[in-house]
């Protein structure tokens, strides 16, 4: 057997397929520029770890365990789905699929539930990503007989027995996270990734909205833009406003509208350009534009 | 004596790498792996005691070999461990491939032959394993 002696990390790039996932992840997601880079080093970061491994330089599976945290809707998961496909034309995960689980998919219901629960997903899991939602919930400090603890004292096991099998990736809230990791720092030694997810301002939002009505072959009308924008704005401002999620179901709904508007035109020939623009009046009837800014207390 | 039943077992036992890629093969045909144990080689006991449920809806071998090795570590010292692949596709319905992947750390005191005298000259042969002669909880032990 020859020895390696060189490394071409632009063409391992290129050949692995993993600049084809980096400009995917670019293209298709609005805004996250923060995100982007912090994912575009992490792939350096590992691909020149696989060119020391090559040339005997290192040795260690480095520990790729990530928490992402940022505000529901904020495309925690869309990114984690790259991610593992990223991982995977990395060679660090050998299938690349995303296992997708909150507290309930872990925890059982009654003593001896929770190990065989727990080990069930991680199994699936394995080859892949295992990405936990809401990964503090896990951790109920007020119950110390709360089966979470069991979950936890698995998972750390896998996480640090099991690095080669499967990655983990922690996301939610970033200061319940912090919360989490302070009091459970067995997670935050082997957590090495994290990757911070900013709210989307109206403008990527809007831009957002056009991309996702653009994938369901739908286009926004010229008479609809400015009710868009102020629809986005006035979502914002009320409770359990989710980001892109929000817009996202804001758009269903528009949509549903359409769909009446033209049905009650009763007996009309449609073309294609009625049956997929989405209308001035299709936003107008929103809940969300009629209500006021609520009062701060 | 070495116990010879399953798939590879005229080879030598195989490693934890080599029980991986066959474990692969399997998952990567859609057959359902399932692990069994026993403390009774006869060849004609089929039915060895599961370990939990058959797994499918695992991508990676390292899912299976996760449960195979919790498996051992209850059972590995003094059981028999095989795992079993089933083809659930219509009309095969049944096991594709079944090996062992563990034995007990003693030796196989292996089998007796018993001649049974029956109708005046004739004779009837039976095996029995040396092992079965003592209790289920003190078999394979030092
Ligand atoms: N940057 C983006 N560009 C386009 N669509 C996005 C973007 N971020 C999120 N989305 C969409 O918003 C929805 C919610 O995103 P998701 O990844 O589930 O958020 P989280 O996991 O942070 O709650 C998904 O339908 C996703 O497709």
């Amino acid at each position: 057997m020859s020895e390696i002696k060189s490394f071409n990390l632009q063409k391992a790039f290129e050949a692995s397929g993993v600049k084809e996932v980096l400009d995917e992840l670019d293209r298709d997601l609005i805004g996250l520029l923060p995100v982007k880079t912090r994912i575009h080093e992490t792939a350096s970061l590992l691909l020149v770890n696989k060119a020391r491994e090559e040339l005997n330089l290192s040795k260690i599976q480095p520990s790729l365990h990530m928490s992402f945290t940022g505000n529901p809707g904020t495309g925690k998961t869309t990114v984690a789905m790259r991610m593992a496909k990223l991982l995977y034309r990395l060679g660090y995960v050998r299938k690349g699929h995303l296992v997708l689980v909150t507290r309930d998919d872990l925890v059982g219901q009654y003593i001896g539930h929770t190990a065989p629960k727990t080990k069930e997903i991680l199994k699936k899991a394995m080859g892949g990503v295992l990405f936990i939602d809401e990964a503090y919930y896990l951790y109920r400090p007020e119950n110390e007989r709360d089966y979470g603890q069991e979950v936890i004292e698995i998972l750390l096991q896998v996480m640090e027995d099991h690095r080669d099998d499967l990655v983990v990736i922690l996301a939610g809230y970033a200061d319940k996270m912090d919360k989490f990791f302070s009091s459970n720092p067995g997670f935050r030694s082997r957590v090495a990734h994290h990757i911070d997810f900013p709210d989307y301002s109206d403008d990527e939002l809007f831009e957002i909205a056009i991309k996702m009505l653009k994938e369901q072959n739908y286009v926004l009308g010229d008479n609809a833009v400015t009710i868009l924008k102020e629809y986005i704005a006035k979502r914002r401002e009320q409770p359990h406003f989710a980001n892109a999620r929000s817009i996202r179901n804001g758009l269903d709904r528009a949509i549903l509208r359409q769909a009446n508007r033209l049905f009650n035109k009763g007996d009309v020939e449609l073309n294609a350009k009625d049956l997929s623009e989405i209308d001035y009046e299709d936003f107008a009837l929103s809940r969300v534009l009629k209500s006021k800014p609520p009062t701060q207390p | 004596m070495k116990i010879t039943q399953g798939t590879f077992s005229f080879l030598p036992d195989l490693t934890d790498e080599q029980i991986t890629k066959q474990i692969q093969y399997c998952i990567d045909n859609d057959w359902a792996v399932g692990i069994e144990f026993t403390n009774d080689p006869h060849p004609r006991n089929t039915y060895w005691e599961m370990w939990d449920l058959p797994m499918f809806d695992i991508r990676d071998a390292a899912g299976i070999l996760y449960e195979l090795n919790a498996c051992r570590k209850v059972y590995g010292d003094n059981h028999y461990i095989r795992l079993s692949a089933f083809d659930n596709t219509h009309g095969w319905e049944s096991i594709k491939l079944s090996f062992i992947v563990n034995r007990p750390k003693v030796e196989d005191p292996g089998f007796r032959l018993v001649r049974q005298e029956v109708d005046g000259r004739s004779i009837r042969y039976t095996t029995q394993a040396y092992s079965t002669d003592k209790p289920s909880s003190e078999r394979y032990r030092d």
